[in-house]
């Protein structure tokens, strides 16, 4: 090991600590008749060479995962306040639950009979989300939230088709929309129109009418959306998109901010996705798995992918029943480990404890965004729901210093920064959702690390731009990763 | 009153917070919602238990399940009861990795990105292709992308699609293609070899071949014929996408060196439980051409400030929160967690490793194999090559399956429900965890000793 000091400046690559030899696995000898792969496999389609994966012992493997554990933020070191991804604490009883041999070590072709715990489990989720967002059939096959969007739209042109309506080709989209809602309407074979933002973050009505028109199949809206803003047209938005004959799609991101308060299927949305990595607790494991279950509508309910788990009597059994279902989305029937994980955390909630959750997040994103609107210019001065977006302008226009260069600083005061640039519609944008997980103490420093970066702005504006200085590494150049692209490792690493 | 210990402001916090805002109380924050649509109601949910009663709720409905500490799992068809070392379940349990999210702040994702660059590494040399992604959701859904991917590239609209794809696989992919309009075409399988029928697939391949899908062992767990297929494939211009059991590239010869242009798998068996069917991952690598046509993540390799080396995500031009309704894919959570557990996996079994399972798979397989069709009533069907798992035939799949349980053995699925003309037969999953007097027990419950 090269380290020089406790805190190494470069963890070598796994293969760089590699010596010909070297094993970290142990297995039994075979009890079975010696079985000569030239003999029974075809000699052309025999590997010539091993793999080169790496040869290092157990305890290389454990030490240096560890150590980059330890060069990595994460909700258990500290606050998380990246806008649009609940970055909520992680209960760790339902980490224990998972785990548990009977949900970890099932396969899941195991009769229906012997798995009837995890499939009650299942049926138990599925109404549970019927009931949170007020729909009437749930799939739990979706493995994100994009994935569900995926799903959502599909069964959408399905069901306009199956009325004769297969013409519906448009999928209306607001300008202040999560990059998967276009991303998805064209995945699933769809034009997009996108509708502007009115003075007040809501969706323009005006634009909304000159598009709804014969060839729409669904509005895709997030509410709150990414402003953090409750939409207060949104019974106007649904009987506009519903006269015209088109659907109503919810994307559930920020469904943390309404539970208790507002179920999208009440407001007039035939189909949501849920986010059981944001809303439910789920840990977000350094970028999935995530869990982006689907619930619909009635008219809707045979359109869902199958299988969907019912219930006989006291036996619970998969439904592949379902004659006009989309088909499949993945294999299986979802991400049942993260489904168990988001089960636990409503039953640890319950019904006031659900609300009360959006409360202490719409409380908490309200009490930062009054403490940080002294420093910074906030485009929509309007209550907030689960987070808000503030804009660096006028650091950006006094002082030289852009939102990229608060966000770093914000690293060398111990915080991850919020979503930055996004949504588009806000110049230099900050994106902040606290949660409800987080203490008033925490807010409240976190709200002082923000002034502080307001006044070195002004001050000694260098130590914002040059930020950060007391991360493992420096500011990195993207730039040069997109321009020299290096995917995999043959021998060396960039140099200067 | 509402107690949680996920919930840490106190009604006093509450208060100083709501009078910082300038508010009396909790529920003006929510007057903007219409009272047209306000939720007035209790939500209809179980009360909350506390973290003792909580476990022994789990707990209770754990045990009505079959796992695999306790049963012999045969069981194959795409999920597979390999052993997990315990680092794997280690490093995962490190909350600085599970509890982070895409690496959106490189400087202090470090080990969530450089972990990434890791398994890309190792997925490519696996599978001797150029360039990999950081996961897709699953096996399924990966060849799906793929052959959205090779649509795109070819602007072509028919994708080829063996029969012997695991069904669950077709569907996925049907589901992927409607939207877009565009077709996939079934090639059926040598009802002698258990291999795709390559007469049928030459002519079903021609210039509105978009890409020829293969999985390779197939669902039935023969081995077919790559070379030959890629060959067809490219002959028509077509995109060669194959899927690979990741554990059969022990012993098995990579996909790069067979001509294939995309290489996707189910990467369950690296390192990750079986979990009822999920959270897996799907690996996805291909040739230097296709990298910028790839969907999802991409860690690479770059320097910072002062010239030392560190990892990025990067190529987002081709993502959706860059470019939205341009983007290659609507991805964005992946499968990180689970890729991990496959760079620790494939860390830990290492060069020599791999192939040592593989071998004992091989092994194994074949000795149950031999067993089973040995039996008096049952026989093999096919007679392909094949790596960890085979097709049995025999008498009455069901009452087996009850006699097996009384052995507290798990097998199949029955082909049956995928496959009516091959109703009688079933899938038989051999790994590295399974011995002889399991093998053994198989056989006597299959042959019907009580």
């Amino acid at each position: 090991m090269s380290g020089t000091g406790y805190i190494y400046k470069r963890e070598p690559l796994i293969f760089e600590l590699s010596a010909p030899g070297r094993r970290a696995y142990s297995l039994p000898s075979s009890d079975v008749p010696a079985c000569d792969p030239a003999e029974v496999l075809p000699r052309d389609q025999l590997r010539r060479e091993p793999a080169a994966l790496p040869e290092v012992s157990e305890v290389d493997v454990v030490r240096h995962f560890t150590r980059l554990s330890q060069r990595n933020h994460g909700v258990d070191i500290g606050f998380y306040p990246l806008g649009s991804c609940t970055m909520k604490y992680n209960p760790k009883v339902n980490e224990v639950v998972a785990g548990l041999d009977g949900f970890a070590n099932v396969h899941p072709l195991t009769p229906e009979d012997l798995v009837q715990g995890a499939l009650q489990l299942m049926y138990e989720m599925q109404t549970y989300l019927c009931e949170i967002g007020g729909v009437d059939a749930v799939t739990l096959q979706p493995a994100a939230g994009a994935h569900g969007e995926f799903t959502g739209v599909s069964i959408i042109k399905a069901y306009l088709a199956s009325k004769g309506q297969g013409h519906r080709n448009k999928v209306i989209i607001p300008d202040s929309a999560h990059g998967t809602n276009p991303a998805t309407a064209v995945i699933a074979g769809c034009e997009t129109v996108e509708v502007k933002s009115d003075a007040r973050g809501g969706v323009d009505i005006e634009s909304l009418r000159a598009v709804a028109d014969e060839n729409v199949a669904c509005l895709m809206l997030t509410n709150p959306n990414t402003l953090g803003l409750f939409d207060e047209n949104i019974h106007v938005i649904a009987d506009i998109v519903h006269r015209a004959g088109g659907l109503l799609y919810y994307d559930g991101a920020n469904a943390n901010a309404i539970m208790g308060y507002a179920r999208p299927g009440d407001a007039g949305f035939d189909v949501v996705h849920f986010n059981l990595h944001k809303t439910f607790s789920t840990p977000h494991g350094g970028g999935g798995p995530g869990s982006g279950p689907v619930g619909v509508k009635k008219e809707l309910a045979d359109f869902l992918p199958v299988p969907v788990v019912g219930k006989d009597g006291d036996r619970y059994y998969l439904d592949y029943s379902l004659p006009k279902t989309i088909g499949r989305v993945k294999s299986f029937y979802g991400n049942f480990g993260v489904v168990v994980k988001a089960y636990a955390y409503i039953r640890s909630m319950g019904p006031e404890g659900l609300k009360r959750v959006a409360e202490d997040a719409v409380l908490a994103a309200n009490y930062l965004m009054r403490k940080i609107a002294r420093d910074y210019h906030l485009m929509y001065d309007r209550i907030c729901k689960h987070e808000f977006v503030a804009s660096g302008v006028w650091q950006r226009d006094r002082h030289g210093v852009k939102t990229l260069d608060i966000a770093k600083r914000l690293l060398d005061h111990g915080f991850h920064a919020p979503t930055v640039y996004f949504p588009l519609i806000v110049p230099e944008a900050l994106m902040i959702e606290p949660t409800e997980t987080e203490s008033r103490e925490t807010l409240d420093a976190f709200a002082e690390a923000m002034a502080r970066i307001a006044r070195e702005a002004e001050e000694t504006p260098e130590k914002v731009t040059g930020a950060p200085q007391t991360t493992f590494v420096k500011r990195l150049d993207e730039a040069r990763a997109a321009r020299q692209p290096d995917l995999a490792y043959r021998g060396d690493l960039p140099k200067e | 009153m509402v107690r949680s210990p996920y919930l840490p402001n106190t009604e006093a916090d509450r208060r100083r917070m709501l009078e910082e805002i300038g508010l009396s109380s909790v529920e003006e924050l929510f007057a903007d919602i219409p009272e047209e649509v306000a939720f007035k109601g209790r939500m209809t949910l179980p009360e909350p238990l506390s973290e003792m009663e909580l476990l022994a709720h789990m707990k209770r409905l754990a045990a009505r399940n079959a796992s695999a500490s306790d049963w012999a799992v045969f069981l194959g068809g795409g999920a597979y009861d390999h052993f997990v070392p315990s680092v794997v379940g280690h490093v995962l349990g490190r909350s600085e990795f599970y509890t982070a999210y895409t690496p959106y702040q490189p400087e202090v994702s470090q080990g969530v990105l450089q972990s990434i660059y890791e398994y890309q590494t190792m997925i490519t040399r696996l599978t001797a292709m150029d360039v990999s992604n950081a996961s897709m959701y699953d096996g399924a859904s990966a060849m799906a992308e793929a052959a959205l991917i090779a649509c795109a590239a070819t602007r072509r609209t028919k994708v080829v699609t063996p029969l012997t794809l695991s069904p669950e696989y077709r569907e996925t992919i049907r589901t992927y293609l409607a939207g877009q309009r565009l077709q996939a075409v079934e090639v059926p399988y040598d009802p002698t070899s258990g291999q795709t029928d390559l007469a049928a697939l030459e002519k079903a391949v021609n210039g509105d071949t978009a890409a020829v899908l293969l999985a390779h062992p197939n669902y039935f767990g023969c081995l077919e014929d790559p070379e030959e297929v890629g060959r067809l494939a490219h002959a028509a211009g077509a995109v060669f996408v194959v899927a690979v059991d990741p554990i059969s590239l022990g012993l098995l010869k990579p996909p790069g060196e067979y001509g294939a242009d995309i290489a996707v798998g189910e990467g369950q068996p690296l390192g990750n439980p079986m979990s009822f069917g999920g959270p897996y991952l799907g690996f996805m690598a291909a040739t230097e051409k296709l990298v910028r046509r790839m969907p999802g993540r991409i860690a690479g390799a770059t320097v910072d400030q002062d010239g030392d080396p560190g990892f990025v995500l990067t190529l987002q031009t081709r993502e959706q929160h860059i470019r939205r309704e341009k983007a290659t894919s609507n991805i964005c959570s992946n499968e990180a967690l689970n890729a991990l557990a496959a760079a620790v996996y494939m860390s830990l079994m290492g060069r020599e490793g791999l192939v040592e399972v593989a071998r004992l798979c091989l092994a194994k397989a074949h000795y149950a194999h031999e067993r089973l069709t040995a039996l008096p009533g049952f026989s093999a069907p096919f007679s392909a090559p094949f790596f960890k798992e085979f097709v049995v035939k025999g008498p009455d799949f069901a009452a087996a399956a009850k006699r097996l349980a009384a052995r507290r053995i798990l097998v199949g699925p029955d082909l049956g429900a995928g496959y009516p003309e091959l109703r009688g037969s079933f899938l038989v999953a051999v790994t590295e965890k399974r011995t002889r007097a399991e093998i053994d027990s198989l056989a006597d419950g299959l042959g019907g000793k009580a």
